[in-house]
C-alpha cells in the first residue's frame, strides 16, 4: 500500500528535540536599593497600604457574621467548657470556713477545733438567709452522697442559732447531726473548696478527688470510661458500615445516566425530608421482638417463635438505626469526589491490560479515597456526639456518652461533670482528627 | 512483527455499524483495512464518529453489526484488557495519584513483569521521549507538553503493536502541537508501530499520516495519502474540508473526451474534469478549484487555461503570498492565493480583472 511519499516527510529530523519551556529571564531588577512607587514612597509600603484597605473592607463585610458567631456560639461554648473546672460555689458560700480549713490537717484524723465550727455557723446563717446552702449541698453531694440531705436538714436548725451569742458550736452541731462530728464530712468540704478544680474531670474518667489525691472510683461507680469506649467503638462500627453500604451507592450515583442518577439521588435525600424521630421510631417498629423483621423471620420459619431475635435496645439496634440515619452524610461527599474521576482513567487502565478489578483497585479506589475520608470524618464526628437515636433504640446497652451528658444536664443537674465529659469528647475528636491528618493528610479530604 | 507479509491487513473493519440509541447509526458501513506499520489518521468534523470507531477498536464500545479483526482474528468478543492495544487519550489520562514512573510501571505490573525488567523498560521509554529525569514527579507537576510525552511513553512502554490516539494534541498550543506532530510520527515510524490517529485538524492529518480517512456522517468519504487527498478530492465534502477551496455551482451540459462543460448559475460556461459519479449531463454539480491554482497575471496564465472575468473585493498582503477575494460568477467568496514575486501586480478593491485556470484543476464534484 503506502502510496507515494508525501513531500512533507522528506528531510524530517529523526532525533527528538526537548521542549524548551524555560522563559528567557530579562534582568529588570538589577538596580540597587528598594523599589519606589510612582509617588516616591517605597514600593513595599504602598503595597502594604493598598492591601490593608482591602483587608479592612473585607473584614467589615464579615463583621456582622463574626459578631453573631461570637455571641451565639463561641462565647457560650467557652463558658460551658469553663464550667468543667469552675468551682466558685464552696468559697463563695462559706468563705470563713474555707479560710479556717487551711489550718486543719485532714490526715491527722482529729476533728477541727471550735473556731472552724463557729466560722461555719456564721457562714451558714448568711447562706441560709440567701437560700444558697442547699445548692452547696447539692454540689458536694456529687462527690459524697448524703451531703445534700445533711445541708438541707441541718439548715433548718442552724437558722435558729445566733453566731454572736450562742457559742460554742462544736457540740451543738454534732447534736444536730452526728455527721458534723465525722472527719470525712470536713475532709470532703476541704478537698472541694478550691476555686478551680480538676474534680469534674477526674469524675469523668471514673476517678475521684480525695484528700489523698486522685483515686479510682469504687468498682460499681465506674461507668464513664466504659461508655467512652463503647461510644468510640460504636461510632467506628457505624462509620465502617456507612462506608460499606455507601460506597456502591455513591458509585452508582456517579456512573448512572443522569436521569436514573437523579431518581436515586432523591431516594438518598428522602430521609432528610422526614423527621428524625419518625425515622428512628420506624426502626423500633422494624426491629422489636414483635416487629416486622421478627414476624417475617418467624413466618418463613427461619426463627422459632419463642426465640425471636433481640435487635433493639442494644448495640445492634443503635448501629443499624444510626447507620441508616448517617448514610447520606457518607454518600454525598463520596459521590461528589467520584464525579470528578474521569472515566478515561479506567479506560486507560484497561487499555494497558488491567482487568476490571485491577483497574478499580489500583486506579478508581485510590482516587475515591478523599471522598471516603471526608465522609468518614463527617459520619464519625456526627455519630460520636449523637443523642436522640441511641436514646430511643439503644436501651441501656446501646447508649452513648452524649446520653450521659444529657442526663447530667437535665436530670442530675451536674453541669460541671457534663461540661467535663463534653470537653473530653471534644478533645478525643480533635485528637482523632489530628491522627487522621498525620496518617492520611487533611488536604486529602475533598467534599467535591 | 515480521511473521506476516507487510501487505496483509493488520487491522480490519468489515462492514461495521454502530448505533448508541437504536434509532440512528453513528457509524454507517465502515470498511477499512490497514497494514502493519502504517500511520493512518481518521479526520473529520466533530460528531462524525471518529472516536466511536476508535473505541470499538479498543474494545470500549461494541459494534452493532460487522466484524473488527486484528491480525486476522475477530476481536469482537475480546475484552479491552486482552487486546494489547496502546492508547493515548486527549486529556492524557495519566493517573494523578501515581508518579510518572509508577504510571509507566502500571502496564508492566499487570503483565507480572519482574522489577529489574520493569525498571529497564521504564527508563528506556522515558529516554525515548526525553523525559528520563522526571520519573519521580507527579503528573500535576508537569506541563501539558510533558504530560503528553509521558502519555505517549506509557502507551508504548509495553510494546503494543497497535497504538490508538484520540486527538492527543488537542489541548496544546500551536507551536508545541507542531513539534509533537513530528515527534509522534518519528517515534511511530522508528518503532514500526501501526498507528490509528484521530484528529479534526486537517493540517495535522496531512503532515503526519501515511493515509488519511476522511470521516463525515458516519462514513469514510475518502481514504488516500495526503497528497492525493488534497489534489484529487473525490467529493465536495472532502474538497471543502481539506485545505482552502472555491466552489462554483452549476449544471452539467455535456461530457466530451473526459471534459465536462458546466453552465454556471450566471450563464457562464466552463470546462471541468468530471470526478464524481453523479456528474452526468443535466445533473447539478459543484465545481471545486484550489485558490493557488488560479492566476490573474496575463503572462502567467497558461496556454489552454480557461479565463473568466472577476471583480476584486479585497486584497490582503500576507508577506509570502497575496490573498485576494473576488466576485466570480456570482460567488463573492472566491479566494485566490498568489505567491509574492516582483512581477506580480498588486490589486485594489473594485478593479476588474481576468483570471484563469487549467481545466484539469477544476473538478466537477457532487452537488
Ligand atoms: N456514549 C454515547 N452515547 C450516545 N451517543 C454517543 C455516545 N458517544 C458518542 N455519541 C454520539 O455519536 C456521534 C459520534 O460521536 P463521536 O464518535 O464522539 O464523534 P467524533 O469523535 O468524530 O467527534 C455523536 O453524534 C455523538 O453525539
Ligand atoms: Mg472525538
Amino acid at each position: 500500500m503506502g502510496g507515494p511519499v508525501s513531500p512533507q516527510k522528506i528531510g524530517r529530523h529523526i532525533s527528538l528535540t526537548c521542549e524548551n519551556n524555560g522563559d528567557i529571564m530579562t534582568d529588570a531588577t538589577s538596580q540597587s536599593g528598594p523599589m519606589l512607587a510612582a509617588d516616591g514612597t517605597p514600593l513595599k509600603k504602598s503595597l502594604a497600604r493598598a492591601l490593608r484597605m482591602q483587608k479592612t473592607r473585607a473584614l467589615m463585610l464579615i463583621a456582622p457574621l463574626l459578631v453573631f458567631v461570637l455571641v451565639s456560639f463561641i462565647f457560650p461554648i467557652g463558658k460551658m467548657l469553663f464550667k468543667s473546672v469552675e468551682n466558685d460555689i464552696v468559697v463563695e458560700t462559706i468563705p470563713l470556713t474555707v479560710a479556717e480549713l487551711q489550718n486543719w490537717d485532714a490526715e491527722s484524723g482529729a476533728l477541727p477545733d471550735e473556731a472552724l465550727y463557729a466560722a461555719f455557723v456564721s457562714d451558714m446563717v448568711v447562706a441560709i438567709n440567701a437560700k444558697r446552702h442547699t445548692r452547696l449541698g447539692t454540689r458536694l453531694n456529687y462527690e459524697h452522697t448524703g451531703m445534700s440531705s445533711l445541708f438541707r436538714k441541718s439548715g433548718r436548725k442552724i437558722k435558729k442559732l445566733d453566731p454572736a451569742t450562742d457559742g460554742p458550736f462544736k457540740e451543738q452541731l454534732i447534736a444536730i447531726d452526728k455527721k458534723w462530728g465525722d472527719v470525712t464530712t470536713w475532709a470532703v468540704i476541704k478537698t472541694h473548696s478550691v476555686k478551680i478544680t480538676n474534680g469534674y474531670f477526674l469524675n469523668a474518667i471514673d476517678m475521684q478527688r480525695t484528700p489523698e489525691g486522685a483515686q479510682a472510683q469504687p468498682e460499681d461507680k465506674r461507668i464513664l470510661i466504659k461508655l467512652f469506649q463503647r461510644t468510640l467503638f460504636m461510632s467506628l462500627m457505624i462509620t465502617v458500615s456507612c462506608i460499606l453500604l455507601g460506597y456502591p451507592v455513591a458509585w452508582l450515583l456517579a456512573n448512572l445516566p443522569s436521569r436514573t442518577a437523579n431518581i436515586l439521588m432523591i431516594l438518598v435525600l428522602l430521609p432528610f425530608w422526614t423527621s428524625l424521630l419518625v425515622r428512628t421510631s420506624a426502626w423500633k417498629v422494624m426491629l422489636q421482638q414483635q416487629g416486622v423483621i421478627n414476624e417475617v423471620l418467624v413466618w418463613i420459619g427461619l426463627v422459632a417463635d419463642d426465640a425471636r431475635l433481640v435487635m433493639i435496645n442494644n448495640q445492634f439496634g443503635t448501629i443499624v438505626a444510626m447507620t441508616h440515619i448517617l448514610l447520606p452524610f457518607m454518600i454525598l461527599p463520596m459521590y461528589s469526589v467520584m464525579q470528578t474521576i474521569q472515566p478515561t482513567y479506567l479506560r486507560a487502565a484497561k487499555s494497558m491490560g488491567a482487568t476490571n478489578w485491577t483497574a478499580f483497585w489500583r486506579v478508581y479506589f485510590p482516587l475515591s479515597v478523599p471522598g471516603i475520608g471526608a465522609g468518614s470524618i463527617l459520619v464519625f464526628i456526627l455519630a460520636i456526639g449523637y443523642y436522640i437515636t441511641p436514646e430511643i433504640v439503644g436501651g441501656t446497652k446501646g447508649v452513648f456518652i452524649s446520653n450521659r451528658i444529657a442526663y447530667h444536664i437535665s436530670s442530675s443537674l451536674n453541669w460541671g461533670l457534663a461540661a467535663a465529659l463534653g470537653t473530653i469528647l471534644l478533645g478525643v475528636v480533635l485528637l482523632l482528627y489530628w491522627c487522621y491528618d498525620k496518617i492520611v493528610g487533611i488536604d486529602n479530604v475533598k467534599l467535591g | 512483527m515480521a511473521d506476516s507479509a507487510s501487505n496483509d491487513a493488520f487491522v480490519e473493519f468489515d462492514r461495521v455499524q454502530k448505533s448508541y440509541d437504536g434509532e440512528t447509526l453513528v457509524v454507517k458501513d465502515l470498511n477499512l483495512s490497514l497494514p502493519r506499520g502504517e500511520f493512518l489518521t481518521m479526520l473529520g468534523p466533530s460528531g462524525s464518529g471518529k472516536t466511536t470507531c476508535l473505541m470499538m477498536l479498543a474494545g470500549f464500545e461494541t459494534a452493532t453489526h460487522g466484524d473488527i479483526r486484528l491480525g486476522g482474528t475477530s476481536i469482537n468478543n475480546i475484552p479491552p484488557h486482552k487486546r494489547g492495544i496502546g492508547m493515548v487519550f486527549q486529556n492524557y489520562a495519566l493517573f494523578p495519584h501515581m508518579t510518572i514512573a509508577e504510571n509507566l510501571s502500571f502496564p508492566l505490573e499487570v503483565r507480572k513483569m519482574g522489577k529489574t525488567e520493569r525498571e529497564e523498560k521504564i527508563m528506556r521509554a522515558l529516554d525515548m521521549v526525553e523525559m528520563g529525569a522526571f520519573g519521580g514527579r507527579r503528573p500535576a507537576q508537569l506541563s501539558g507538553g510533558q504530560q503528553q510525552r509521558i502519555a505517549l511513553a506509557r502507551a508504548l512502554v509495553f510494546e503494543p503493536e497497535l497504538v490508538l490516539m484520540d486527538e492527543p494534541l488537542g489541548a496544546l498550543d500551536k507551536q508545541l502541537r507542531e513539534k509533537m506532530q513530528f515527534e509522534i510520527t518519528n517515534l511511530a515510524h522508528n518503532l514500526g508501530i501501526t498507528t490509528v490517529y484521530v484528529t479534526h485538524d486537517q493540517t495535522e492529518a496531512l503532515t503526519m499520516s501515511d493515509r488519511v480517512a476522511v470521516f463525515d456522517d458516519g462514513r469514510i468519504q475518502q481514504l488516500d495519502p495526503p497528497d492525493t487527498l488534497y489534489e484529487n478530492p473525490q467529493n465536495s465534502f472532502v474538497a471543502q474540508f481539506i485545505g482552502e477551496n472555491n466552489t462554483l455551482e452549476g449544471v452539467v451540459k455535456e461530457i466530451n473526451n473526459g471534459i465536462a462543460i458546466v453552465e454556471l448559475d450566471d450563464g457562464e460556461l466552463i470546462d471541468c474534469k468530471p470526478v464524481h459519479d453523479s456528474v452526468k449531463p443535466g445533473a447539478r454539480t459543484r465545481v471545486s478549484i484550489r485558490p493557488e491554482r488560479v492566476e490573474y497575471n496575463k503572462d502567467r496564465i497558461q496556454e489552454g487555461a480557461h479565463t473568466l472575468k472577476a471583480e476584486v473585493k479585497e486584497f490582503i498582503y500576507m508577506g509570502d503570498i497575496f490573498r485576494t477575494r473576488l466576485s466570480v460568477a456570482g460567488n463573492d467568496e472566491f479566494v485566490i492565493k498568489t505567491r509574492n514575486a516582483p512581477d506580480v501586480e498588486r490589486l485594489t478593491p473594485g478593479q476588474q480583472i481576468e483570471i484563469g485556470w487549467l481545466p484539469e484543476d477544476c473538478r466537477a464534484l457532487d452537488a
